[in-house]
C-alpha cells in the first residue's frame, strides 16, 4: 500500500535531482532556474502528501502559496535574464561579475 | 492495486523526467522534460486526492511558467554548447553533494518512520468536510482562515508582473505601445463615429 513515506521518498529524490542540476549546469542560468522549479515541485509534493495523509488542508494552501511565489520568481528571473542578455550578449553565469561580488 | 501501479508509474516518470531536465543538451528539451515532470507530479497529487493543486500545477506551470521558459530559451540567441563546458568537470562534486543530501533526507525519513520524534497529532482545524470536494474544502479554508495571505499572494503576483514589465520595457524603441493620454482624452464620440441610415440594397460611402 502506498503510504506517505513513498511520497516523501519521491520528493527527496526530486529535490536532490534539482540540487544536482544546479551543480551540473553551473554556467547555464536557464537550466538553473528549471532546477529550482524542480526543487519547488518536490516541496509542493511533500506538502500535498502530508496534507492528504494527515487530513489537514493547510498543506495544500501552503502549496498554493509556494506556487504563487514560484511563478513570480520565474517571471522576474527570466526578465532579469532577458535584460542581462540584451546588455552583454551572453548569459554565462561566470561573466556575471559586474558587482564584484 | 491500480493505485500502486499508478503511483510507481508516475513516480518513475517524474524522476526520469527530472534526470532528463538536468542532463539534456538542449535547453528546449529541458523545458519539455520539465513539462513532463510537472504532468507526472500533478498525477501524483491527484492520487492522494489533491486534485485542485494538481490542476493548478498543470495550468500555472505547464500553461504559464514552462511556456515562459520556452519563449526565453528560443528568443535568446545563445551558444548552449559553450555553456555546457563545465558539465563533466562539475559532475563528481555535484554527485557527491547530491548523494550526501539524499543520505541525509533518507536518514531523516527513516528516523521519522521509526517514531523517534514525537510530532504530536494534527489539530485537525482544517480537516476537509465529509463529502465536500477537494476544491470546495480548499476554497472554504482559503477564504476563511487565509484570506489576508491570499490577498498578499495576489499582491506578490501584481508586483512580479509590474517588475517584469518595467525590467524588460524599452523606452522609445517601438512606436506601438506609446500612449498619448491627452490625445486619448480629447477624442470624442462624434469625431470617431458617424450615424448613417443607408437604404436597403445600397452601399455606404465612408
Amino acid at each position: 500500500m502506498i503510504g506517505v513515506e513513498h511520497y516523501i521518498f519521491v520528493g527527496a529524490i526530486l529535490f536532490v535531482l534539482g540540487v544536482l542540476g544546479i551543480f551540473l549546469n553551473r554556467k547555464n542560468i536557464i537550466v538553473i532556474l528549471m532546477a529550482i522549479e524542480l526543487i519547488l515541485l518536490a516541496v509542493n509534493l511533500n506538502l500535498v502528501a502530508f496534507s492528504a495523509f494527515l487530513g489537514d488542508l493547510t498543506g495544500q494552501i501552503f502549496a498554493m502559496f509556494v506556487l504563487t511565489v514560484a511563478a513570480g520568481e520565474a517571471a522576474i528571473g527570466l526578465a532579469i535574464l532577458v535584460i542581462y542578455f540584451r546588455g552583454r550578449g551572453t548569459i554565462a553565469v561566470d561573466s556575471v561579475d559586474r558587482l564584484k561580488g | 492495486m491500480i493505485q500502486t501501479i499508478a503511483f510507481y508509474l508516475f513516480a518513475a516518470l517524474v524522476v526520469l523526467s527530472a534526470v532528463c531536465v538536468i542532463t539534456a543538451r538542449n535547453p528546449v528539451h529541458s523545458v519539455l522534460w520539465l513539462i513532463m515532470a510537472f504532468f507526472n507530479g500533478a498525477g501524483l497529487m491527484v492520487l492522494v486526492g489533491a486534485e485542485f493543486i494538481a490542476m493548478l500545477l498543470v495550468i500555472v506551470y505547464v500553461g504559464a511558467v514552462a511556456v515562459l521558459f520556452l519563449f526565453v530559451v528560443m528568443m535568446l540567441d545563445i551558444d548552449f554548447a559553450e555553456l555546457r563546458a563545465g558539465f563533466v568537470k562539475n559532475f563528481p562534486l555535484g554527485l557527491l553533494i547530491a548523494l550526501v543530501l539524499l543520505a541525509e533526507l533518507v536518514l531523516g525519513i527513516g528516523a521519522w518512520r521509526m517514531g523517534g520524534l514525537d510530532l504530536g497529532t494534527p489539530a485537525g482545524t482544517a480537516a476537509p468536510a465529509l463529502g465536500a470536494s477537494n476544491t470546495a474544502a480548499l476554497g472554504a479554508v482559503l477564504y476563511r482562515d487565509y484570506l489576508f495571505l491570499f490577498e498578499a499572494a495576489g499582491l506578490i503576483l501584481l508586483v512580479a508582473m509590474v517588475g517584469a514589465i518595467v525590467l524588460t520595457h524599452r523606452e522609445g524603441r517601438a512606436p506601438r505601445g506609446q500612449q498619448n493620454i491627452s490625445r486619448q482624452n480629447a477624442r470624442r464620440p462624434q469625431d470617431a463615429t458617424a450615424m448613417r441610415q443607408p437604404k436597403v440594397g445600397e452601399g455606404i460611402e465612408l
